[in-house]
């Protein structure tokens, strides 16, 4: 049997730009920036329809490297811009590309309104936990004590959790990846562009420069399967080298406790089935901290709502339905009018 | 008070007097009443000859309680005409209103003619029979006060009587009550022996061309010329905002017209307004953002990033009195350099300004006109005094105005996202969606002929150069610099711009009426200026610019023309009186 490609679809080579592309070699952008080119194949997305819009930083220089239509606009300000490419075109598909300085810093405003309003749009923020375009100071993902340019004695602030920011922002698609997980992000992607409203992906990053390693206690080769959970829907939270550790609500508390299948009689039975639908549970997920607990990666929450767009496309079919053929004369002529003769 | 100011405007242009109204309020929603800062006013200057202005001193003031009285006395002409609710004249209301004797008994009032009548108590007789309570009964005497003025000025009630019974379309009482007490002012006006000898007073026609007319203000006639212009432009609207004082009336009337393919969007905050508006523009509809001072000085980064990637997109001020939050609800003009210079680096745009209400029809056409064909922002600044104010307007033919349609590139052969036009000196408009034209752009230098990053030094100089001359080559599409009133050379040029236009005029053509001479030059296009404005400077012997800010535009006539330009500043919150105007140019004159 002859197997019929179709004729116009891409591959990712043709997702390329001919740009050099400045990041430090061993940056985790570049993986990320793969995985993207990968994404667009797979799902046979068209350049044209295509649309990356981001702020500034590092991760903001995305947009260049992507054969498809790219915006670098200013900083903190993408999720802005990309709502108004949406007001113009509903039907291009945009994706905001911004850093942990960008969208939790300056621009932690807009992010903050982007998922509320859930305009139909993709945000990936790629936290590396530093500013790394201005050369390395703290950001607001960096954990306490964090020593930087700006901070010679150690950062004094708490960190945010961006996962949990978007959830209390109402974001109705929430999820995570790792830039070295390469069969996963593409997963991801996938799954936040059929999100019909704001897709929320938080993506660990390794600034090779001025945060090397900084995700490594939990994404490290050798300790990532205790270390993390992969979160898959309907399936039991099981993790571990040995797939016998699970995560269950501990008796008589209203937060979540990693226990060991085959020890005390806990028996898979008692361990919890994943439910994105579930905001509760996406809640406690989104604060699973190392070391004491693993670090949840996957879509923790997806539970669509009609999006931002399709309320204004609502609003005007009702509003055309009784107009007057744009007639601008007759829009001059509203309300009192009288003439005057000779 | 600005409801039945509004009432007041309809009937008497209904009766064919031209007019012009002023509104002056208070920023806070309920200011505490009583109290002088808490006065709600509405001017309004009408008559049988072409109005202006909002008018100079009052022929008549209606003082609804001793604070009203206590700030709109200094308007008031001597000999004037007040007529105050002598019921609201109790100790703690002179008290409030900082009286320390009673104005109505204390002589300071004779010379002026006064009506003193309980307004009060006759309203609350008159709307007795609809059994509300006292205070919502007390609420009718302001229309019992404007059946009285429509006596004395003989204007038609039934406009009003129309507009009260679809208010009050479902508290039909209450609609039943604020009408008797219209109808009871005006019978009292009828029937009783005003004191004073103050009769009807009449008041003909004023000598207006033919034609269908409407009244209008400025924040309607703007709201209308940007969907025009988006209309001879065959683009759709995309209109982003962030409430603020006096901008927000722009906001309310454009979200009503979604049914002329207006999108409107309310952000965050103004940096995300502009933002938006910005991605619109990237996307091939017509970004339009608007705001105040205080807004607009947070748009200032995004509008470098439109002034670098050449984007279309209309800014519009409604200035008010500042800095900082100064005087929400009071006029100025006073962010002109804002508009021409306000941002980091080289980056010049496009700044029109408006004169009148019904000007801002035909410079929202005009800015919307220069930003497509240009690829650029463009400032419109308008005011709070026009904003508010209303005027009569001649309503235009919209088939008689000449479309400007964009076209937007298709053509993937030879594309390059910043290849200029020969001539306008604009890259191409390609929006996403459009096959074959893909291409990255943003605030990083760009690359002359590729638009690729550039950080190349002379590369550097030559964008900059051309951004400039883009801008400057502007002049050449706009109208030569015309003089509004007198010869095009004599002893002063009057130069004025904006909201100030009524009153300059008036006192240009007074003074003209007694041989002085002297002339009004009204300039429009701010940036880039006519190109002939230096030389018709050049023939006036003194420049003067009477202007509601410390001398913002003589700054910039002085450093483009290297002229004499002298400043009449006034930052008072309100407009230029004419009698202002005047006596600055007889003393210029006499020097
Ligand atoms: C208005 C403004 N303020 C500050 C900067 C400087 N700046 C550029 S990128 C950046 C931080 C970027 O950090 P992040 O978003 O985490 O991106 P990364 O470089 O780490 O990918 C800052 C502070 C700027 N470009 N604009
Ligand atoms: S500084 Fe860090 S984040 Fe930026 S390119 Fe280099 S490695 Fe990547
Ligand atoms: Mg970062």
């Amino acid at each position: 049997m002859n197997v019929v490609t179709p004729l116009n679809k891409l591959t990712p080579a043709d997702f390329a730009t001919d740009q050099e592309v400045r990041w430090c070699p061993g940056c985790g952008d570049y993986a990320i920036l793969k995985a993207m080119q990968r994404t667009l194949a797979d799902i046979g997305a068209t350049k044209e329809n295509t649309v990356f819009v981001s702020g500034i930083g590092c991760a903001a220089r995305f947009p260049y490297y992507m054969a498809t239509y790219g915006f670098h606009t200013i900083h903190g300000r993408a999720p802005a811009v990309g709502t108004g490419i949406k007001l113009a075109n509903p039907d291009l598909d945009v994706w905001v590309i911004t850093g942990d300085g960008d969208a939790l810093s300056i621009g932690g405003n807009h992010l903050l309104h982007v998922l509320r309003r859930n305009v139909n749009l993709q945000v990936l923020l790629f936290n590396n936990e530093t500013y790394g375009l201005t050369k390395g100071q703290y950001s607001p993902t960096s954990r306490a004590g964090t020593r930087s340019p700006s901070t010679p004695m150690g950062s004094i602030e708490n960190p945010v959790s961006a996962v949990a920011l978007a959830l209390g922002a109402g974001a109705r698609f929430v999820a995570r990846s790792v830039d070295t997980m390469q069969k996963h992000l593409p997963v991801i992607f996938k799954r936040a562009h059929d999100h019909n409203g704001t897709s929320f992906v938080e993506i660990f990053q390794n600034c090779i420069v001025y945060n090397d390693e900084v995700f490594a206690e939990f994404t490290a080769k050798d300790v990532a399967d205790d270390a993390e959970i992969i979160l898959e829907h309907g399936q039991p939270l099981i993790f571990g080298k040995q797939k016998n550790q699970g995560l269950r609500v501990k008796p008589g508390f209203i937060e979540l406790e990693t226990v060991i299948i085959g020890e005390d009689g806990v028996t898979e039975e008692d361990i919890l089935v994943h439910d994105e639908t579930n905001r509760a549970l996406a809640g406690m997920l989104a604060l699973l901290e190392p070391p004491s607990m693993p670090v949840a990666i996957g879509v923790l929450y997806c539970d669509p709502r009609p999006s931002y767009d399709d309320g204004v496309k609502d609003h005007m079919d009702e509003a055309l339905k009784h107009s007057s053929g744009h007639d601008i004369n007759a829009l001059l002529r509203r309300g009192h009018t009288w003439t005057i003769t000779d | 008070m600005q409801f039945i100011g509004n009432q007041f405007t309809q009937s008497t242009a209904l009766c064919g007097n031209d007019l012009a109204t002023f509104p002056d309020f208070p920023a806070e929603i309920r200011a505490p009443a009583g109290t002088t800062f808490g006065v709600s006013a509405f001017q309004i200057n009408f008559g049988a000859s072409v109005i202006k202005t909002s008018g100079d001193d009052c022929d008549m003031v209606v003082a609804m309680n001793p604070a009203a009285l206590k700030v709109e006395l200094p308007e008031l002409k001597l000999g004037g005409l007040i007529l105050v609710d002598a019921g609201t004249f109790t100790e703690r209301n002179l008290h409030k209103a900082h009286f320390d004797t009673n104005p109505l008994e204390d002589g300071s009032l004779s010379p002026y003619r006064l009506i003193e009548l309980d307004i009060s108590a006759m309203t609350l007789e008159a709307v007795k029979e609809f059994g509300l309570g006292k205070k919502e009964a007390l609420r009718c005497k302001n229309m019992w006060t404007l059946g009285l003025v429509y006596w004395m000025y003989d204007r038609d009630r039934q406009v009003t009587i129309d507009w009260l019974n679809e208010k009050f379309a479902n508290l039909p009482d209450l609609a039943a009550a604020n009408i008797a007490a219209l109808n009871a002012g005006h019978a009292f006006g009828e029937t009783a022996e005003i004191p004073d000898g103050v009769h009807g007073f009449s008041i003909g026609k004023a000598n207006i061309a033919p034609g269908e007319y409407r009244t209008v203000t400025g924040a309607e006639a703007l709201s209308w010329g940007l969907v025009a212009g988006a209309k001879l432009a065959g683009l759709k609207m995309t209109f982003c905002s962030y409430p603020i004082t006096p901008a927000s009336s722009l906001l309310h009337t454009l979200s009503n017209l979604m049914d002329y393919d207006v999108v409107t969007f309310q952000a965050e905050d103004e940096i995300a307004a502009v933002c938006t508006a910005i991605g619109a523009s990237y996307a091939g509809s017509l970004g339009i953002t608007s705001s105040s001072g205080p807004g607009i000085a947070l748009k200032a980064e995004a509008m470098g990033l439109a002034i670098s990637a050449e984007l279309p997109l209309i800014v519009v001020n409604s200035q008010r009195a500042g800095p900082s939050t100064g005087m929400p609800t009071k006029t100025e003009q006073s962010d002109l350099h804002q508009a021409v210079f306000g941002r980091n680096a080289d980056s010049p745009l496009v700044v029109v300004a408006s004169r009148s209400p019904s000007d801002c029809f035909y410079v929202a056409i005009e800015t919307i006109r220069l930003a497509v064909k240009y690829m650029t922002p463009a400032i419109l600044l308008t005011d709070g005094y026009i904003g508010n104010a209303a005027e009569l307007w001649l309503i235009p033919d919209f088939d008689s105005f000449e479309s400007f349609p964009v076209e937007f590139r298709i053509d993937p052969e030879g594309y390059q996202p910043f290849l200029r036009d020969e001539k306008t000196l604009a890259r191409p408009w390609a929006t996403p969606g459009t096959p074959g034209l893909e291409h990255r752009i943003g605030g990083l230098e760009k690359d002359f002929d590729t638009g690729h990053i550039s950080y190349d030094s002379a590369n550097h100089q030559r964008m900059t150069e051309i951004r400039a001359a883009k801008i400057n080559g502007i002049a050449d599409d706009i109208p030569l610099q015309t003089v509004e009133e007198g010869d095009g050379k004599g002893e002063l040029a009057v130069v004025g711009w904006g909201s100030t236009y009524g009153p300059i005029n008036r006192a240009v053509s007074a003074l003209r009426d007694e041989g002085k001479k002297v002339s009004h030059i009204h300039i429009r296009h701010i940036w880039p200026l006519p190109k002939n404005l230096g030389d018709l400077l050049e023939g006036f012997d003194q420049v003067l610019v009477p202007e509601l800010n410390k001398g913002q535009l003589s700054t910039l006539l002085r450093s483009q023309y290297l002229t004499d330009a002298q400043t009449l500043s006034k930052v008072s919150g309100q407009p230029f009186k004419i009698s202002e105007i005047e006596a600055a140019i007889r003393d210029r004159l006499e020097k």
